[in-house]
Protein backbone atom coordinates (compact mmCIF):
# COMPACT_ATOMS: atom_id res chain seq x y z
CA UNK A 1 0.00 0.00 0.00
CA UNK A 2 1.58 3.48 -0.82
CA UNK A 3 2.28 5.39 2.37
CA UNK A 4 2.52 2.79 4.65
CA UNK A 5 6.35 3.42 4.53
CA UNK A 6 5.69 6.58 5.83
CA UNK A 7 3.41 5.67 8.59
CA UNK A 8 5.31 3.73 9.60
CA UNK A 9 8.34 6.24 9.91
CA UNK A 10 5.53 8.22 11.42
CA UNK A 11 5.18 5.71 14.36
CA UNK A 12 9.18 5.18 14.81
CA UNK A 13 8.94 9.51 15.46
CA UNK A 14 5.96 9.49 17.73
CA UNK A 15 7.72 6.53 19.60
CA UNK A 16 10.32 8.54 20.45
CA UNK A 17 8.86 11.72 21.13
CA UNK A 18 6.95 9.91 23.66
CA UNK A 19 9.24 7.95 24.71
CA UNK A 20 11.54 10.87 25.93
CA UNK A 21 9.18 11.39 28.39
CA UNK A 22 9.76 8.35 30.14
CA UNK A 23 13.15 7.15 28.97
CA UNK A 24 16.02 8.75 29.63
CA UNK A 25 17.89 7.08 26.76
CA UNK A 26 15.40 8.92 24.80
CA UNK A 27 16.05 12.28 25.92
CA UNK A 28 19.35 12.89 24.60
CA UNK A 29 19.64 16.71 24.70
CA UNK A 30 22.06 18.57 27.88
CA UNK A 31 20.84 21.78 28.24
CA UNK A 32 24.64 23.13 28.05
CA UNK A 33 25.66 25.68 29.95
CA UNK A 34 22.87 25.38 32.59
CA UNK A 35 23.56 21.59 32.52
CA UNK A 36 26.88 20.04 31.92
CA UNK A 37 28.00 16.41 31.95
CA UNK A 38 31.08 15.55 33.92
CA UNK A 39 34.41 16.09 31.70
CA UNK A 40 36.00 13.09 31.08
CA UNK A 41 39.38 12.12 32.70
CA UNK A 42 41.36 11.44 29.28
CA UNK A 43 40.13 14.73 28.12
CA UNK A 44 42.61 17.43 27.18
CA UNK A 45 42.38 20.47 25.63
CA UNK A 46 45.21 22.76 26.29
CA UNK A 47 48.53 22.45 27.60
CA UNK A 48 49.94 23.77 31.65
CA UNK A 49 53.18 23.81 33.32
CA UNK A 50 53.29 22.03 35.96
CA UNK A 51 55.25 23.59 39.64
CA UNK A 52 55.78 21.45 42.80
CA UNK A 53 55.53 23.38 45.88
CA UNK A 54 53.43 26.87 46.40
CA UNK A 55 56.29 29.03 43.85
CA UNK A 56 55.14 28.88 40.43
CA UNK A 57 58.69 30.67 39.58
CA UNK A 58 60.97 28.59 41.79
CA UNK A 59 58.89 25.01 41.43
CA UNK A 60 58.49 25.30 37.82
CA UNK A 61 59.60 21.53 36.97
CA UNK A 62 60.55 22.82 32.87
CA UNK A 63 64.34 23.04 32.30
CA UNK A 64 63.80 24.96 29.29
CA UNK A 65 65.10 21.62 27.29
CA UNK A 66 63.25 22.52 24.13
CA UNK A 67 61.88 19.42 23.08
CA UNK A 68 58.60 20.15 22.75
CA UNK A 69 58.91 23.61 21.00
CA UNK A 70 60.99 21.64 18.31
CA UNK A 71 58.43 18.44 18.05
CA UNK A 72 55.05 20.89 18.38
CA UNK A 73 53.07 20.28 15.17
CA UNK A 74 51.86 23.67 14.66
CA UNK A 75 55.02 25.28 16.21
CA UNK A 76 52.68 27.23 18.57
CA UNK A 77 55.75 26.85 21.38
CA UNK A 78 58.25 29.66 21.85
CA UNK A 79 61.08 28.83 24.63
CA UNK A 80 64.04 30.95 25.58
CA UNK A 81 66.53 29.26 27.88
CA UNK A 82 67.71 31.30 31.16
CA UNK A 83 71.47 32.52 31.54
CA UNK A 84 71.59 31.07 35.37
CA UNK A 85 70.65 27.94 36.67
CA UNK A 86 68.38 26.64 39.47
CA UNK A 87 68.33 23.27 41.34
CA UNK A 88 65.78 20.85 40.27
CA UNK A 89 63.31 18.13 42.89
CA UNK A 90 66.61 15.98 42.74
CA UNK A 91 69.34 18.46 43.71
CA UNK A 92 70.63 18.47 40.15
CA UNK A 93 71.15 22.19 38.73
CA UNK A 94 69.18 22.94 35.96
CA UNK A 95 68.37 25.74 33.45
CA UNK A 96 64.64 27.36 33.73
CA UNK A 97 62.44 28.83 30.70
CA UNK A 98 63.02 32.37 31.06
CA UNK A 99 59.95 32.95 28.54
CA UNK A 100 58.05 30.03 27.91
CA UNK A 101 55.01 31.38 25.96
CA UNK A 102 52.31 29.28 23.87
CA UNK A 103 49.40 30.93 21.23
CA UNK A 104 46.20 29.61 22.40
CA UNK A 105 45.17 30.57 18.42
CA UNK A 106 47.43 28.22 16.98
CA UNK A 107 47.45 25.40 19.55
CA UNK A 108 45.70 22.26 18.23
CA UNK A 109 45.59 20.48 21.66
CA UNK A 110 47.13 17.44 19.98
CA UNK A 111 49.54 16.59 23.40
CA UNK A 112 52.23 15.72 21.62
CA UNK A 113 54.16 18.26 23.86
CA UNK A 114 53.15 16.41 26.93
CA UNK A 115 54.06 12.95 25.11
CA UNK A 116 57.82 14.37 24.51
CA UNK A 117 58.58 16.25 26.99
CA UNK A 118 61.06 13.91 29.58
CA UNK A 119 60.47 16.18 32.40
CA UNK A 120 57.05 15.64 33.46
CA UNK A 121 56.73 19.16 32.90
CA UNK A 122 53.77 19.75 30.76
CA UNK A 123 50.33 18.35 30.74
CA UNK A 124 46.98 18.84 28.96
CA UNK A 125 44.02 20.61 30.87
CA UNK A 126 40.37 20.21 30.47
CA UNK A 127 39.15 23.06 30.85
CA UNK A 128 37.85 24.36 28.06
CA UNK A 129 35.92 27.74 28.09
CA UNK A 130 39.31 29.97 26.78
CA UNK A 131 37.62 32.71 24.98
CA UNK A 132 38.50 36.12 25.31
CA UNK A 133 37.74 39.39 23.89
CA UNK A 134 41.24 40.25 23.19
CA UNK A 135 42.60 39.34 20.26
CA UNK A 136 46.50 39.30 20.51
CA UNK A 137 47.38 39.96 24.22
CA UNK A 138 44.73 37.26 25.52
CA UNK A 139 45.66 34.19 23.11
CA UNK A 140 49.26 34.04 24.08
CA UNK A 141 49.97 32.81 27.25
CA UNK A 142 53.02 33.35 29.09
CA UNK A 143 54.69 31.04 31.46
CA UNK A 144 52.97 33.11 34.64
CA UNK A 145 49.70 32.22 33.40
CA UNK A 146 50.34 28.40 31.85
CA UNK A 147 51.51 27.38 35.65
CA UNK A 148 49.51 25.14 37.63
CA UNK A 149 50.23 23.61 41.26
CA UNK A 150 50.89 19.82 41.00
CA UNK A 151 47.88 19.15 42.99
CA UNK A 152 45.60 20.67 40.08
CA UNK A 153 47.38 17.74 37.61
CA UNK A 154 46.27 15.38 40.49
CA UNK A 155 42.90 16.34 40.57
CA UNK A 156 41.98 16.24 36.75
CA UNK A 157 44.02 13.20 35.98
CA UNK A 158 44.02 11.24 38.79
CA UNK A 159 45.45 7.67 37.40
CA UNK A 160 47.82 9.20 35.17
CA UNK A 161 49.35 11.52 38.27
CA UNK A 162 49.50 8.71 40.31
CA UNK A 163 51.79 6.63 38.00
CA UNK A 164 54.00 10.25 37.25
CA UNK A 165 54.22 10.52 41.55
CA UNK A 166 55.08 7.24 41.96
CA UNK A 167 58.28 6.80 39.23
CA UNK A 168 59.34 10.75 40.17
CA UNK A 169 59.47 9.54 43.95
CA UNK A 170 61.30 6.48 43.03
CA UNK A 171 63.62 8.86 41.11
CA UNK A 172 63.74 11.30 44.12
CA UNK A 173 64.85 8.20 46.21
CA UNK A 174 67.71 6.87 44.04
CA UNK A 175 69.19 10.39 43.54
CA UNK A 176 69.27 10.65 47.56
CA UNK A 177 70.53 7.55 48.27
CA UNK A 178 73.66 7.94 45.76
CA UNK A 179 73.98 11.21 47.32
CA UNK A 180 74.50 9.39 50.67
CA UNK A 181 76.59 6.76 48.86
CA UNK A 182 78.63 9.33 47.66
CA UNK A 183 78.55 11.06 51.19
CA UNK A 184 80.11 7.75 52.92
CA UNK A 185 82.67 7.19 50.32
CA UNK A 186 84.03 10.39 50.71
CA UNK B 1 17.93 23.71 -32.03
CA UNK B 2 19.10 28.26 -31.00
CA UNK B 3 15.66 28.44 -29.65
CA UNK B 4 16.98 25.44 -26.86
CA UNK B 5 20.13 27.23 -26.87
CA UNK B 6 18.77 30.57 -25.63
CA UNK B 7 17.03 28.41 -22.55
CA UNK B 8 20.66 26.60 -21.26
CA UNK B 9 21.20 28.68 -18.25
CA UNK B 10 24.52 28.38 -16.54
CA UNK B 11 24.83 28.67 -12.35
CA UNK B 12 27.30 28.18 -9.62
CA UNK B 13 26.30 26.39 -6.75
CA UNK B 14 28.35 27.12 -3.89
CA UNK B 15 31.00 27.14 -2.66
CA UNK B 16 28.87 28.49 0.25
CA UNK B 17 26.24 25.82 0.20
CA UNK B 18 24.81 23.67 2.91
CA UNK B 19 24.28 20.83 1.09
CA UNK B 20 27.55 20.72 -0.57
CA UNK B 21 29.39 19.21 2.60
CA UNK B 22 31.90 21.97 2.98
CA UNK B 23 33.38 24.57 0.60
CA UNK B 24 32.70 23.08 -2.58
CA UNK B 25 31.47 24.40 -5.95
CA UNK B 26 30.04 23.01 -9.04
CA UNK B 27 29.18 24.98 -12.18
CA UNK B 28 26.25 23.40 -13.79
CA UNK B 29 24.54 23.82 -17.29
CA UNK B 30 21.10 23.40 -17.32
CA UNK B 31 18.10 23.53 -19.85
CA UNK B 32 15.21 23.81 -17.79
CA UNK B 33 15.71 21.98 -14.84
CA UNK B 34 18.13 19.04 -16.72
CA UNK B 35 21.75 19.02 -16.02
CA UNK B 36 23.80 19.34 -19.30
CA UNK B 37 27.30 19.58 -17.81
CA UNK B 38 28.49 19.82 -14.25
CA UNK B 39 31.68 21.25 -13.53
CA UNK B 40 33.51 20.47 -10.03
CA UNK B 41 35.38 22.89 -8.92
CA UNK B 42 37.53 22.59 -5.26
CA UNK B 43 40.82 23.65 -3.17
CA UNK B 44 38.80 26.39 -1.14
CA UNK B 45 39.87 24.25 2.07
CA UNK B 46 43.65 23.32 1.18
CA UNK B 47 45.94 23.40 3.85
CA UNK B 48 49.22 21.88 2.34
CA UNK B 49 48.60 19.19 4.51
CA UNK B 50 51.67 17.01 2.10
CA UNK B 51 54.20 20.13 2.62
CA UNK B 52 53.48 19.90 6.29
CA UNK B 53 54.40 16.89 7.10
CA UNK B 54 57.41 16.77 4.36
CA UNK B 55 59.20 19.62 6.82
CA UNK B 56 57.83 18.36 10.17
CA UNK B 57 58.97 14.95 11.80
CA UNK B 58 57.14 11.64 10.94
CA UNK B 59 55.59 11.92 14.58
CA UNK B 60 54.09 15.49 14.34
CA UNK B 61 51.76 14.59 10.50
CA UNK B 62 49.58 12.27 13.18
CA UNK B 63 47.78 15.39 14.30
CA UNK B 64 47.82 16.38 11.08
CA UNK B 65 46.21 13.45 9.84
CA UNK B 66 43.13 13.35 12.19
CA UNK B 67 42.36 16.53 9.81
CA UNK B 68 41.90 15.11 6.33
CA UNK B 69 38.65 13.77 6.88
CA UNK B 70 37.64 14.82 10.21
CA UNK B 71 34.58 12.72 10.62
CA UNK B 72 36.95 9.33 10.79
CA UNK B 73 40.35 10.42 12.55
CA UNK B 74 40.97 7.03 14.10
CA UNK B 75 40.94 5.55 10.38
CA UNK B 76 43.31 8.28 8.88
CA UNK B 77 45.65 7.51 11.95
CA UNK B 78 45.69 4.14 11.11
CA UNK B 79 46.19 4.58 7.24
CA UNK B 80 49.23 6.51 8.15
CA UNK B 81 50.88 4.33 11.31
CA UNK B 82 50.35 1.59 8.62
CA UNK B 83 52.83 3.38 6.57
CA UNK B 84 55.61 4.08 8.89
CA UNK B 85 55.46 0.90 10.50
CA UNK B 86 56.10 -0.63 6.89
CA UNK B 87 58.54 1.77 6.28
CA UNK B 88 60.59 1.10 9.59
CA UNK B 89 59.43 -2.23 9.99
CA UNK B 90 57.62 -2.20 13.01
CA UNK B 91 55.17 -4.56 14.67
CA UNK B 92 52.31 -4.52 16.58
CA UNK B 93 51.61 -5.87 19.80
CA UNK B 94 48.16 -7.98 19.43
CA UNK B 95 46.03 -6.26 22.03
CA UNK B 96 46.89 -3.08 20.02
CA UNK B 97 45.67 -4.44 16.85
CA UNK B 98 42.28 -5.32 18.38
CA UNK B 99 42.11 -2.15 20.19
CA UNK B 100 42.66 -0.77 15.91
CA UNK B 101 40.14 -2.78 15.02
CA UNK B 102 37.51 -1.30 17.74
CA UNK B 103 38.02 1.86 16.89
CA UNK B 104 37.81 1.71 13.42
CA UNK B 105 35.16 0.07 13.37
CA UNK B 106 33.07 2.42 15.76
CA UNK B 107 34.41 4.67 13.35
CA UNK B 108 32.88 3.55 10.38
CA UNK B 109 29.69 3.01 12.14
CA UNK B 110 29.40 6.72 13.13
CA UNK B 111 30.37 7.94 9.74
CA UNK B 112 27.53 5.66 8.20
CA UNK B 113 25.14 6.92 10.61
CA UNK B 114 26.19 10.74 10.07
CA UNK B 115 26.08 9.85 6.07
CA UNK B 116 22.89 8.72 5.93
CA UNK B 117 21.81 11.46 8.25
CA UNK B 118 23.38 14.28 6.04
CA UNK B 119 21.94 12.46 2.89
CA UNK B 120 18.90 12.73 4.36
CA UNK B 121 19.13 16.16 4.98
CA UNK B 122 20.03 16.73 1.13
CA UNK B 123 16.73 15.32 0.67
CA UNK B 124 14.94 17.54 2.40
CA UNK B 125 13.74 15.80 5.64
CA UNK B 126 14.76 18.45 7.73
CA UNK B 127 16.63 17.18 10.83
CA UNK B 128 15.10 14.13 12.36
CA UNK B 129 16.99 11.44 10.39
CA UNK B 130 19.94 13.45 11.02
CA UNK B 131 19.20 13.87 14.87
CA UNK B 132 18.83 10.21 15.36
CA UNK B 133 22.08 9.56 13.35
CA UNK B 134 23.77 11.75 15.47
CA UNK B 135 22.17 10.08 19.40
CA UNK B 136 24.57 7.58 18.41
CA UNK B 137 27.25 9.37 17.15
CA UNK B 138 27.16 10.80 19.66
CA UNK B 139 27.87 7.89 22.21
CA UNK B 140 30.51 7.24 20.47
CA UNK B 141 32.51 10.30 20.46
CA UNK B 142 31.88 10.10 23.74
CA UNK B 143 33.91 7.10 24.00
CA UNK B 144 36.71 8.64 21.80
CA UNK B 145 37.09 11.11 24.65
CA UNK B 146 37.26 8.55 27.05
CA UNK B 147 40.37 6.82 25.35
CA UNK B 148 42.03 9.25 23.74
CA UNK B 149 41.02 12.72 25.13
CA UNK B 150 39.49 14.54 21.76
CA UNK B 151 36.55 13.35 20.12
CA UNK B 152 37.01 14.33 16.75
CA UNK B 153 40.72 14.77 16.50
CA UNK B 154 41.84 11.84 18.25
CA UNK B 155 45.67 11.53 17.50
CA UNK B 156 45.30 7.75 19.24
CA UNK B 157 47.73 5.84 16.83
CA UNK B 158 51.41 5.42 16.83
CA UNK B 159 53.89 3.73 14.80
CA UNK B 160 53.98 0.14 16.68
CA UNK B 161 50.81 0.27 18.63
CA UNK B 162 48.43 2.92 20.03
CA UNK B 163 49.09 5.82 22.30
CA UNK B 164 47.44 4.31 25.53
CA UNK B 165 45.81 1.38 26.41
CA UNK B 166 41.56 0.62 27.32
CA UNK B 167 40.25 -0.07 30.46
CA UNK B 168 38.57 -2.56 31.07
CA UNK B 169 35.23 -0.17 32.08
CA UNK B 170 36.11 1.45 28.34
CA UNK B 171 35.27 -1.61 27.18
CA UNK B 172 32.21 -2.84 28.67
CA UNK B 173 30.75 0.69 27.54
CA UNK B 174 31.95 -0.26 24.10
CA UNK B 175 30.03 -3.49 24.40
CA UNK B 176 27.47 -2.16 25.63
CA UNK B 177 27.04 0.21 22.54
CA UNK B 178 27.60 -2.17 20.31
CA UNK B 179 24.65 -4.69 21.89
CA UNK B 180 22.19 -1.92 21.60
CA UNK B 181 22.99 -0.29 18.17
CA UNK B 182 21.21 -3.17 16.05
CA UNK B 183 18.20 -1.92 18.12
CA UNK B 184 18.90 1.38 16.63
CA UNK B 185 19.60 0.26 13.18
CA UNK B 186 16.40 -1.47 13.06
CA UNK B 187 14.50 1.56 14.38
CA UNK B 188 16.42 3.63 11.82
CA UNK B 189 15.69 1.63 8.97
CA UNK B 190 11.84 1.49 9.92
CA UNK B 191 12.00 5.10 9.73
CA UNK B 192 13.67 5.45 6.51
CA UNK B 193 14.12 2.29 4.17
CA UNK B 194 10.57 1.85 3.41
CA UNK B 195 10.13 5.35 2.77
CA UNK B 196 8.19 5.88 -0.19
CA UNK B 197 9.18 9.60 -0.61
CA UNK B 198 13.08 8.49 0.32
CA UNK B 199 12.16 5.46 -2.70
CA UNK B 200 11.03 8.16 -5.48
CA UNK B 201 14.48 10.16 -4.68
CA UNK B 202 16.97 7.82 -4.81
CA UNK B 203 15.67 4.93 -6.75
CA UNK B 204 17.18 4.87 -10.35
CA UNK B 205 18.80 8.22 -9.73
CA UNK B 206 22.46 8.79 -9.99
CA UNK B 207 23.38 5.78 -11.53
CA UNK B 208 27.26 4.78 -11.39
CA UNK B 209 27.68 1.88 -14.05
CA UNK B 210 29.79 -0.80 -12.96
CA UNK B 211 32.40 -0.57 -16.14
CA UNK B 212 32.81 3.09 -14.77
CA UNK B 213 33.09 3.02 -11.24
CA UNK B 214 36.07 0.37 -11.76
CA UNK B 215 37.63 3.02 -14.25
CA UNK B 216 37.30 5.75 -12.32
CA UNK B 217 38.77 4.17 -9.66
CA UNK B 218 36.08 4.26 -7.36
CA UNK B 219 36.39 2.42 -4.43
CA UNK B 220 34.33 2.52 -0.76
CA UNK B 221 30.84 1.57 -0.24
CA UNK B 222 30.27 3.86 -4.10
CA UNK B 223 32.07 0.60 -5.48
CA UNK B 224 30.18 -2.01 -3.93
CA UNK B 225 26.85 -0.44 -4.47
CA UNK B 226 27.55 -1.05 -8.29
CA UNK B 227 27.99 -4.54 -7.84
CA UNK B 228 31.46 -4.58 -7.07
CA UNK B 229 33.09 -7.15 -4.65
CA UNK B 230 36.24 -5.00 -3.92
CA UNK B 231 36.70 -4.59 0.47
CA UNK B 232 40.26 -3.87 0.87
CA UNK B 233 39.67 -5.53 4.68
CA UNK B 234 39.05 -8.96 2.55
CA UNK B 235 41.53 -8.10 -0.35
CA UNK B 236 44.47 -6.67 1.68
CA UNK B 237 43.14 -8.30 4.52
CA UNK B 238 45.66 -5.45 6.74
CA UNK B 239 46.29 -5.47 10.39
CA UNK B 240 43.76 -8.68 11.76
CA UNK B 241 40.78 -8.53 9.50
CA UNK B 242 41.53 -12.23 8.47
CA UNK B 243 40.11 -13.38 12.20
CA UNK B 244 36.44 -12.26 11.86
CA UNK B 245 33.81 -13.40 10.26
CA UNK B 246 31.81 -10.52 7.71
CA UNK B 247 30.24 -10.63 4.84
CA UNK B 248 30.68 -7.29 1.63
CA UNK B 249 27.15 -6.49 0.89
CA UNK B 250 26.83 -5.59 -2.55
CA UNK B 251 24.87 -3.51 -4.68
CA UNK B 252 23.20 -4.25 -7.83
CA UNK B 253 21.82 -1.27 -9.51
CA UNK B 254 23.88 1.42 -8.46
CA UNK B 255 21.94 4.21 -7.52
CA UNK B 256 21.98 6.44 -4.58
CA UNK B 257 19.27 3.69 -3.04
CA UNK B 258 21.96 1.28 -3.04
CA UNK B 259 24.47 3.59 -2.11
CA UNK B 260 22.36 3.96 0.84
CA UNK B 261 21.55 0.49 1.66
CA UNK B 262 24.95 -0.37 1.25
CA UNK B 263 25.70 2.28 4.39
CA UNK B 264 22.76 0.63 6.55
CA UNK B 265 24.55 -3.06 5.72
CA UNK B 266 27.78 -2.14 6.40
CA UNK B 267 27.02 -0.83 9.60
CA UNK B 268 25.36 -4.32 10.49
CA UNK B 269 28.52 -5.99 9.28
CA UNK B 270 30.24 -4.04 11.49
CA UNK B 271 28.73 -4.29 14.28
CA UNK B 272 29.39 -8.43 13.96
CA UNK B 273 33.11 -7.11 13.34
CA UNK B 274 33.15 -5.11 16.66
CA UNK B 275 31.33 -8.28 18.89
CA UNK B 276 33.63 -10.57 18.05
CA UNK B 277 36.59 -8.14 18.42
CA UNK B 278 35.45 -7.46 22.17
CA UNK B 279 34.79 -11.31 22.66
CA UNK B 280 38.64 -11.97 21.62
CA UNK B 281 40.52 -9.16 22.86
CA UNK B 282 43.86 -10.41 24.19
CA UNK B 283 45.40 -8.43 27.50
CA UNK B 284 49.10 -7.38 27.06
CA UNK B 285 51.20 -4.50 25.67
CA UNK B 286 49.65 -1.91 23.49
CA UNK B 287 53.14 -0.62 22.07
CA UNK B 288 56.20 -2.44 20.41
CA UNK B 289 59.13 -1.80 23.09
CA UNK B 290 61.33 -1.21 19.81
CA UNK B 291 59.31 1.57 18.81
CA UNK B 292 59.98 5.10 19.89
CA UNK B 293 58.08 8.36 20.43
CA UNK B 294 60.55 10.70 19.29
CA UNK B 295 63.04 10.89 16.59
CA UNK B 296 61.91 7.78 14.56
CA UNK B 297 64.91 7.53 11.15
CA UNK B 298 63.34 5.16 8.75
CA UNK B 299 66.41 3.40 6.96
CA UNK B 300 66.15 5.02 3.36
CA UNK B 301 63.26 3.44 1.66
CA UNK B 302 59.52 3.74 0.46
CA UNK B 303 56.33 2.58 1.31
CA UNK B 304 52.27 2.29 0.66
CA UNK B 305 49.90 1.35 2.60
CA UNK B 306 46.35 1.21 2.51
CA UNK B 307 43.14 0.55 4.05
CA UNK B 308 39.56 0.34 3.63
CA UNK B 309 38.41 3.96 5.54
CA UNK B 310 34.79 4.37 5.81
CA UNK B 311 34.57 6.49 2.59
CA UNK B 312 37.00 4.25 0.30
CA UNK B 313 40.76 3.54 -0.29
CA UNK B 314 42.97 5.66 2.09
CA UNK B 315 46.56 5.33 0.89
CA UNK B 316 49.58 6.55 2.50
CA UNK B 317 52.73 6.75 0.37
CA UNK B 318 55.90 8.02 1.58
CA UNK B 319 59.98 7.77 1.26
CA UNK B 320 62.32 8.52 3.29
CA UNK B 321 65.75 9.55 2.68
CA UNK B 322 66.81 8.68 6.09
CA UNK B 323 66.61 11.70 7.78
CA UNK B 324 63.61 12.46 10.55
CA UNK B 325 61.11 13.75 8.09
CA UNK B 326 59.81 12.36 4.80
CA UNK B 327 61.16 13.13 1.57
CA UNK B 328 57.66 12.41 0.25
CA UNK B 329 54.33 12.09 1.74
CA UNK B 330 51.56 11.47 -0.29
CA UNK B 331 48.07 10.53 0.61
CA UNK B 332 45.38 9.02 -1.52
CA UNK B 333 42.03 10.21 -0.11
CA UNK B 334 39.25 8.44 -1.06
CA UNK B 335 36.78 11.29 -1.33
CA UNK B 336 38.61 13.13 -4.06
CA UNK B 337 38.81 9.89 -6.26
CA UNK B 338 35.23 9.36 -5.61
CA UNK B 339 34.17 12.57 -6.51
CA UNK B 340 35.82 12.44 -10.30
CA UNK B 341 32.09 10.50 -11.40
CA UNK B 342 29.94 13.23 -10.38
CA UNK B 343 29.43 14.91 -13.45
CA UNK B 344 28.63 11.26 -15.05
CA UNK B 345 26.50 10.28 -12.31
CA UNK B 346 24.49 13.60 -12.72
CA UNK B 347 23.94 14.25 -16.39
CA UNK B 348 20.39 14.23 -17.79
CA UNK B 349 19.46 14.31 -13.96
CA UNK B 350 17.33 16.95 -12.21
CA UNK B 351 18.86 19.96 -10.33
CA UNK B 352 17.60 18.76 -7.10
CA UNK B 353 18.64 15.64 -7.69
CA UNK B 354 22.51 16.80 -7.77
CA UNK B 355 22.02 17.72 -4.18
CA UNK B 356 21.47 14.02 -3.38
CA UNK B 357 23.81 12.28 -5.94
CA UNK B 358 26.92 14.44 -4.26
CA UNK B 359 25.50 13.92 -0.69
CA UNK B 360 25.22 9.82 -1.72
CA UNK B 361 28.96 10.20 -2.51
CA UNK B 362 29.58 10.61 0.73
CA UNK B 363 32.71 13.11 0.54
CA UNK B 364 34.72 15.13 3.20
CA UNK B 365 36.35 18.58 1.98
CA UNK B 366 38.98 18.26 4.37
CA UNK B 367 40.44 15.29 2.31
CA UNK B 368 39.29 16.35 -1.11
CA UNK B 369 41.14 19.58 -0.52
CA UNK B 370 44.02 18.32 2.32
Amino acid sequence: MLGLGIVKGLIETARNFLGSYVDKNRLVTVQFPEERLPVAEAARNFPFLIYDGVDPEQGLRCVACQICEKECPPRCITIEKSKDKKPDFVGKSQFYPAVFDIDVSVCMSCQICVEVCPFDAIRMDNEFELSTTDRFGGLLWTKEKLARPNEHYLAIHPTEAAEVEARRAEEKAQAEAKKQQAAVTQ
Amino acid sequence: MSQVAEDIMEISMGPQHPSTHGVFRMDVRLEGERVLRLKPVFGYLHRNHEKIAENASYLAAIPYTDRLDYLCSMTNNWGYALAVEKLAGLAVPERAEYIRVIVAELTRLQNHAGMVGFLLQDMGASGTPLMYAFTQREKVLDLFEELSGARMMCNYMRFGGVRVDCSPEWLRQTAALVAAFGGFLDEFEQLLTGNEILMARTQGVGVLPQELAINAGVTGPGLRASGVNYDLRKVDRYGIYERFQFRVPLGEHGDVFDRYMMRVLEMRESVKILEQALRDIPSGPVMDPKAKVRGLRPKVGEAYARIESPKGELGFYLISDGTPNPYRYRVRPPSLINLTVLEDMCLGQNIADVVVILGSIDIVMGEVDR
